[in-house]
């Protein structure tokens, strides 16, 4: 089954307001250092990068590593400016991105 | 800031009961004064559990959507071709489980009606206990009773089965040779090494436990607690884990469902 996001910001705020973005994501985290039942190590599975644009520009972003726990929540403030876009992006040791965007209006 | 992996991992659990045979003063839970774990939890993780895009029992409630309506099966049909809308059609559902089957003469748990469904009417294969897909559905149709009360099914056929489940509740096992009683009857609100012991109420299953890193069911916490006391867990859908089930859904009947609630 697909991985799941959820993404809370406020719909609206004033230019130069400052908000707060709260992600959480749906991802075993899986160190690579246990074993599973058939005493094999269970490989390694975890969201390395997570990067947050705004209109473009990067906002936040944070390197993860295997002591974070399973379903990361990541949360952080910004500043509105523009009308617009955020895009929330997941990348794990693959290299595989997981992509969500969400809008916020500026008055 | 990212959650920390819990330091508090089972087998530490049970060294700590070890150390602590002499447990606190005795004091048996009456009626009136019921209370959730919710209410021995610290404000970080009641934070969590109240706030649905903080609390990541949300995301199994969302897998359990999205299977609501994917059809499967030789029939081709979803969950939602019968039963339509689940906000709807299953409020109050998961709040009187578990429920007598008289195909079967015995009491189903929710996971179990879950795959008499799967197998019987979609005529697909019934999803392994504890599997995403399993607590995904059980959570999203158990969030359909959030804020109800726990309703047991007034019905004569289950009362040997609840007292099945009371004589399971109050019967010593395990080599540490403890009852569940001892601890959420006379020993509710003292302390488990650092753990407070709550008083064993239902009430947010399916729910996510932050030392499980997961979604899981009732009866994946009775086999915690049973390990712990080092006894050999029962079995997933085992009649034994139905039969105290259903008990303990009888003890909190009026409760609120909290499904999916946040526990340590
Ligand atoms: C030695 C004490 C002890 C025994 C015996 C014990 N438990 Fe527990 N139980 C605990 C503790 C402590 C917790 C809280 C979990 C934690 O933080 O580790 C708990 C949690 C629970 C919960 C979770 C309640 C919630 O709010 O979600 C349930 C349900 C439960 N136990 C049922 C049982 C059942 C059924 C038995 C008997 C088969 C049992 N327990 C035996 C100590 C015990
Ligand atoms: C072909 C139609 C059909 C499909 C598909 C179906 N069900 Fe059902 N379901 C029923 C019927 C009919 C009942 C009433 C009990 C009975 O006679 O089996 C029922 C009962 C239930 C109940 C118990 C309701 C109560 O009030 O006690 C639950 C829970 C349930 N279904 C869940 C599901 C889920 C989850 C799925 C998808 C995985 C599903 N059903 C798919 C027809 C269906």
């Amino acid at each position: 089954m697909a991985a799941r996001a959820l993404i809370n910001i406020p719909k609206g705020a004033k230019r130069g307001d400052i908000v707060e973005i709260k992600t959480l994501l749906s991802h075993p985290m899986e160190t690579g250092f246990r074993t599973g039942a058939d005493g094999q190590l269970v490989p390694r599975d975890i969201i390395e990068k997570f990067v947050c644009t705004y209109n473009g520009e990067v906002v936040f972003s944070a390197e993860l590593h295997p002591a974070i726990a399973a379903n990361p929540f990541i949360s952080f403030t910004t500043i509105a400016m523009d009308s617009g876009t955020f895009v929330f992006a997941w990348t794990d040791n693959h290299g595989e991105t997981q992509v969500q965007t969400a809008r916020i209006d500026v008055a | 800031m990212a959650r920390r992996r819990s330091r508090r991992p089972g087998s530490m659990w049970r060294s700590t009961l070890l150390a602590c045979l002499a447990l606190g003063a005795a004091s048996a839970v009456a009626q009136d004064a019921r209370k959730s774990g919710f209410a021995y939890m610290g404000p970080d993780t009641q934070a969590m559990q109240k706030d649905d895009l903080a609390n990541p029992g949300m995301l199994s409630a969302l897998d359990g959507e999205a299977l609501w309506n994917a059809p499967a099966g030789a029939s081709g049909k979803s969950c939602a071709s019968c039963h339509g809308d689940a906000t709807a059609s299953m409020k109050g559902v998961a709040a009187r489980y578990p429920a007598y089957e008289a195909t079967h003469n015995a009491p189903v748990d929710l996971a179990g009606r879950i795959n008499l469904c799967r197998e019987g009417n979609q005529q697909a294969p019934a999803l392994p206990r504890e599997s995403r897909e399993a607590i995904g559905l059980a959570t999203y149709i158990g969030q359909q009773s959030r804020g109800l009360s726990i309703a047991p099914p007034d019905d004569p056929r289950l009362t040997p089965f609840h007292e099945q489940g009371k004589a399971l509740y109050t019967q010593r096992m395990g080599q540490l040779n403890f009852s569940c009683a001892q601890c959420h009857d006379e020993n509710a609100g003292g302390h488990l090494g650092a753990a407070p012991i709550p008083q064993a109420h239902p009430t947010g299953y399916p729910l996510y436990r932050l030392e499980w890193q997961a979604t899981g069911s009732l009866q994946r916490r009775f086999r915690n607690c049973m390990a712990g006391v080092r006894a050999e867990p029962y079995s997933y859908g085992s009649p034994e884990f139905i039969a105290l089930e259903l008990y303990l859904m009888d003890r909190a009947k009026g409760m609120a469902v909290e499904t999916p609630a946040v526990r340590p």
